[in-house]
């Protein structure tokens, strides 16, 4: 049975019972996400193609809830456009993009995305410049994204509390009220990640989020990191390999737009092909 | 603890903004009055009804510069179709003028002008609510508003952004021209309309009258500095501006530009319809001319001049872009067109903010000396 078909079926059931559990195929309400089959991120055979340079060439890849996975790979291998693909940004030829079990990602928008949960870092650190500090993150904050909401908006004791959390916690206290085009390089990363922390997604892609920074803010970066995983499953594409050695558990090596080696950071290491790629012959 | 965020929500406006506000209020609503109807012709105080005129037209231009600041300046999107919205405000407001003529235009029909002498004998359908005061108020709403609203659907929804959307923009002001321009259509043609004689019933060209739109103008340009300020202040002008500096950002955090540049776009149309309204009644004519692209342009001059994402700068940029232009148009009418080339190309080069930002320089360096 396809995805699609399941997907079908298990909405006609949920017209039907009304319930949440539906023996097989677990019915769930609309939006919500299913777990119950232990991904939380499901590509597989995904193809993508730009004028005949194939940057994804049959991808398959899926991501536990609460891990932190490491994405690596020389450039060109399709890191960025597999973020794209997940996020909405870009839809691929063909393939199946699934968040949990029951979501079809292919059948949403970015905005969509974004609210079902899942956060996203650019390569690039992008913030509001002439906002400041506090108002980025209170644009980021998870809550009505409605037109109305945005006119009559109020934040609540609860919000200012969190905001307050994620400012010591990204250590911008003292920045609140500058333009967040004034911070540093770092502190854009910073407040990129605080962005996305307020938004409580459920499953954050971070692209390179330790590139510009000092070694002090990559070990800060990677102690957050690994407080996050667990409540949060990460997805982390790096090319700083000392920070994917303090965080990582489990590497993906994408080459050509396909996973080419999987496993514990010594495993891909020691792997032939993954030497070949990086090394060149 | 709450220790640093208690404070970071924002007032509409500071002390010195309100007190700016109120004078400009009493200016409007008193003082303009008192110097044109009870200080007597040839007294140095006296305000001329030509000046009346004047300023009364040039607050019209200031609401659709402050129109254009929010979709250009907030939001990032430069329309250089706003000329279209204006027109079709002031052509609702001069079919109700047309018909308020009633028997006493030249033909002596009940029929407009243009009708009896294009040889028809009935007025077509889009004429039926013309001699209603309120439904006339509402098409003013409601026209440029359902226009901006459908075209800006379908741009918005089909991302089209940057040059793309202000050249469809242009086409659009365009093409409505030329459909405004032919005599089948039943807007008058390349004449318009003009003759007026009556509003509510009383005569259109009384000193009375031209102060009594003219206080409305002003009130009507206060109301809508008011109103731009609020959503500004509020969480949904910080999502304009982030549509502006970083859509994609924007989307990833989850939300959809679609309905906020909708309705920026569609509250701007809006706006500049009811400045074409208040215009019509003052200048006395509304002709397709209107809907020329170079009339749209100017809009979006007026905004640059005065600088972009201020609400005051476009504003000020209306008033001294027209007031520079009545003078020299008069002194030396070969050179405006010069003049106003050069002056866009000039605040573009040299200065980004316009005269808002200019203004604020100024002050912090006074500041910065004492």
């Amino acid at each position: 049975m396809t995805p699609e078909l399941m997907e079908a079926g298990s909405e006609r059931l949920q017209h039907f019972s009304g319930g949440r559990e539906a023996g097989y195929g677990r019915v769930l309400e609309p939006g919500a996400l299913d777990l119950a089959h232990g991904r939380i991120l499901y590509l597989e055979d995904v193809h993508m193609s730009f004028d005949g340079f194939k940057a994804i060439n049959g991808l398959s890849l899926d991501i536990t809830p609460g891990e932190l996975r490491c994405i690596i790979g020389p450039n060109g291998a399709g890191k960025t456009t597999m973020m794209d693909i997940i996020t909405g940004k870009t839809r691929p030829d063909a393939g199946q993009v699934f968040f949990g079990s029951t979501i079809n990602l292919l059948r949403h928008s970015e905005a969509e995305i974004a609210q079902l949960g899942i956060g996203r870092k650019f390569q690039k650190p992008t913030v509001f410049e002439p906002l400041s500090v506090f108002e980025n993150l209170e644009l980021a904050l998870k809550g009505s994204r409605s037109v109305p909401s945005a006119l009559w908006h109020r934040l609540s004791g609860e919000q200012r509390t969190r905001l307050d959390e994620v400012l010591a916690l990204i250590q911008l206290q003292d920045e609140w009220q500058r333009p967040a085009g004034l911070l540093s390089h770092g502190q854009k990363q910073w407040l990129e990640i605080g962005m996305l922390l307020v938004q409580d997604p459920k499953l954050l892609l971070l692209d390179e989020p330790v590139a510009g920074m000092t070694d002090q803010e990559t070990e800060r970066t990677a102690e957050l990191f690994l407080s996050l995983k667990g409540r949060h499953s990460l997805m982390v594409v790096e090319h700083d390999m000392s920070f994917i050695a303090r965080i990582a558990e489990t590497v993906t090596v994408l080459c050509d737009g396909a996973v080419l080696a999987q496993g514990t950071l010594d495993q891909v290491q020691a792997d032939e092909r993954v030497i070949e790629v990086y090394l060149g012959r | 603890m709450n220790t640093i965020t208690m404070n970071a929500h924002q007032a509409l406006f500071s002390r010195r903004g309100w007190t700016a506000f109120l004078i400009a209020l009493l200016l409007v609503c008193a003082v303009a009055p008192l110097l044109n109807l009870w200080v007597p012709e040839g007294q140095v105080l006296h305000l001329s009804d030509y000046a009346v005129a004047l300023l009364g037209k040039i607050m019209c231009y200031a609401i659709c510069a402050l129109a254009m600041d929010l979709i250009w300046g907030y939001t990032g999107i430069l329309s250089l179709g706003h000329g279209l919205f204006f027109a079709l405000g002031g052509y609702a407001m001069g079919m109700y003028l047309m018909r308020q003529i009633g028997s006493d235009g030249q033909y002596r029909s009940e029929l407009p002008d243009f009708m009896v002498f294009l040889d028809w004998k009935s007025l077509p359908w889009h004429w039926s609510f013309s001699d209603s005061f309120v439904a006339t108020l509402a098409l003013i709403v409601l026209v440029p508003g359902l226009v901006a609203f459908v075209f800006g659907y379908f741009a918005f929804r089909s991302r089209i952004k940057g040059v793309y959307f202000s050249i469809i923009t242009q086409a659009m002001t365009y093409a409505a021209m030329l459909l405004f321009f032919r005599n089948e259509t039943g807007f008058g043609g390349n004449n318009g309309f003009t003759d007026f004689k009556r509003i509510l019933g009383l005569p259109i060209a009384t000193p009375q009258m031209r102060m009594g739109l003219f206080v409305l103008t002003g009130l009507t340009l206060l109301a809508c500095l008011l109103l731009a300020r609020w959503i500004m202040a509020a969480k949904f002008g910080r999502v304009l501006q982030a549509v502006r500096d970083a859509e994609s950002r924007l989307m990833f955090c989850g939300y959809s530009p679609l309905p906020y540049k909708l309705a920026i776009w569609t509250l701007s149309a809006v706006m500049c319809g009811v400045a074409g309204a208040l215009y019509v009644p003052q200048v006395g004519i509304i002709n397709p001319s209107e809907m020329s692209v170079a009339n749209s342009i100017e809009i979006a001059v007026w905004a640059a001049v005065g600088g972009r994402g201020t609400l005051i700068g476009p504003i000020a940029g209306a008033f001294a872009v027209n007031g520079a232009k009545s003078w020299l148009t008069v002194s030396a009418p070969e050179i405006w067109l010069y003049f106003l080339g050069a002056l866009f190309v000039g605040v573009t080069l040299f200065l980004p903010q316009g005269l808002a930002g200019l203004a604020k320089k100024l002050t912090r360096r006074g500041a910065s000396k004492t």
